[in-house]
């Protein structure tokens, strides 16, 4: 019974303004996951503690929310023939030992160096990842736009032909989205690492999918809707290891995926409408503003930990309130994008479908 | 309406799953403490989030998929340009 008074206490108390709030940033979340395959989750946490919701209740009910609309999200891409559910099952396990390991990291760095430690190391994989990652991944979608062939068939890196050339018997794989036989030994560390950053960011998907288009040679579309089936499994996993401890709040969860399930099937609309590259825009952007929301943060949790001289408590507090602004401003202009995107790509389509109307009588 | 309307839109269908989906929120929502009582702790109890996400995740997002079509939103009629 005392048990249940103490969970029952991380509950925190709903009112209109909470479940509005949740309901659209839910819904922002979804479209952009459901054009990029993730994402959203990186507000939704930081989103649900700004409401007194506790970190690991936010953490697990951000999860149990993301299984079920990455589902939904990957049966409707599945429909327009993006999702390689093989190659999903097979990261996506590999993932969930990943989300293992990486809370395993996260609860020793906490036990030794504390919640700023933990922050810290947070902030830091935030910010040097999505560096590297995400400059790598918008210079490629500069790139394709710069060359004036963006309806050109995507190249496959020289990285993903040498992986698909090796041949380790025993290991080898056919995944259709790659059209080729891989070895699992190059596909079990890339789901790894999309597990671990998962558990260490809540967003697997900045590894997952960029490692699916450059190490393994996918195409955009279709790893980006193959992460969803990533996030479905490691989103069941995570949610049911969570729910074990009590830990989901299963109203925040279900008002969230209520927005979300409005964006999410939106979004996989939007990949129909576009030209492939615009995932990696989208995807680049994202990462590059993020990226600027955690650095900020840095300097906060070195002084927490004493590595530097302390910061005023206001400044701390007003950095975290620019943080937290950059992070909101990061997932909207995913959003805007991808909704701009759509707009054009279904104005094209009816100006071309009246154009052939047109010539049809005459 | 414009020519190339063949299709019927599920509008019977988005209605329905839209009220059930309302329903199902209604009593998320009215029935939270009880819920809460039991989710929080944790164990073999486990299984009630997870199976709630699964049965939200299908009746909301049935309505949410035929909402957008009810709207005109759908996916592009070309077969994809871009393999």
């Amino acid at each position: 019974m005392h048990d249940v008074i103490n969970a029952a206490a991380n509950f925190i108390n709903l009112d209109t303004a909470n479940i509005v709030y949740l309901f659209l940033v839910g819904f922002v979340g979804g479209l952009v996951s459901g054009f990029i395959g993730s994402g959203g989750a990186f507000v939704l946490t930081p989103g649900m503690m700004s409401l007194g919701v506790p970190g690991l209740v936010a953490v697990a009910s951000n999860m149990c929310h993301k299984f079920p609309k990455a589902l939904v999200g990957a049966i409707k891409r599945a429909k327009y023939g993006q999702v390689d559910v093989k190659l999903g099952i097979v990261l996506g396990i590999s993932a969930e030992a990943g989300v293992l390991y990486g809370a395993q990291i996260q609860e020793n760095i906490k036990k030794a160096f504390g919640e700023a430690g933990s922050n810290l190391y947070v902030s830091v994989a935030f910010v040097v990842i999505l560096a590297v990652v995400g400059t790598f991944v918008l210079i490629d979608a500069l790139k394709t736009y710069k060359s004036g062939n963006t309806n050109a068939e995507e190249k496959v890196t020289k990285l993903a032909r040498w992986v698909q050339s090796v041949n380790i018997p025993g290991t080898m794989v056919y995944f259709k989205s790659i059209n080729a036989r891989v070895s699992v030994l190059f596909t079990i560390p890339l789901g790894f690492a999309t597990g671990m950053l998962a558990a260490t960011i809540a967003v697997g998907g900045f590894i997952g999918v960029p490692s699916m288009i450059y190490v393994l040679g996918a195409p955009s579309l279709m790893a980006s809707a193959t992460e969803l089936v990533i996030a479905f499994v490691m989103g069941l996993g995570g949610s049911f290891k969570y729910a074990l401890s009590g830990l989901v709040d299963i109203r925040l969860a279900m008002i969230i995926l209520a927005g979300s399930l409005f964006g999410i099937q939106l979004g996989a609309i939007g990949t129909t409408y576009v030209k492939p590259f615009m995932i990696k825009v989208v995807m680049g952007v994202i990462m590059v503003t993020v990226l600027f929301s955690r650095a900020l943060m840095v300097p906060v949790y070195m002084s927490q930990l004493g590595m530097i001289t302390e910061i005023a408590a206001d400044t701390a507090k007003m950095l975290k309130s620019v943080s937290f602004g950059i992070m909101i401003f990061a997932l909207a202009l995913g959003a805007f994008i991808v909704l701009k995107a759509m707009w054009q790509g279904r104005r094209a389509e009816k100006l071309a479908a009246q154009e052939a109307y047109e010539h049809g009588k005459v | 309406m414009s020519h190339g309307n063949v299709k019927r839109k599920p509008v019977g269908k988005m209605l329905l799953m839209g009220a059930i989906s309302v329903t199902l929120y209604a009593l998320l929502l009215l029935k939270q403490d009880v819920l809460n009582q039991y989710i929080g702790r944790g164990g073999m109890y486990a299984f009630l989030p997870i199976l709630t996400a699964f049965i939200f995740s299908f009746v909301h997002g049935s309505f949410t998929g035929d909402f957008w079509t009810v709207m005109g939103i759908e996916a592009a009629k070309k077969k994809k340009e871009v393999k």
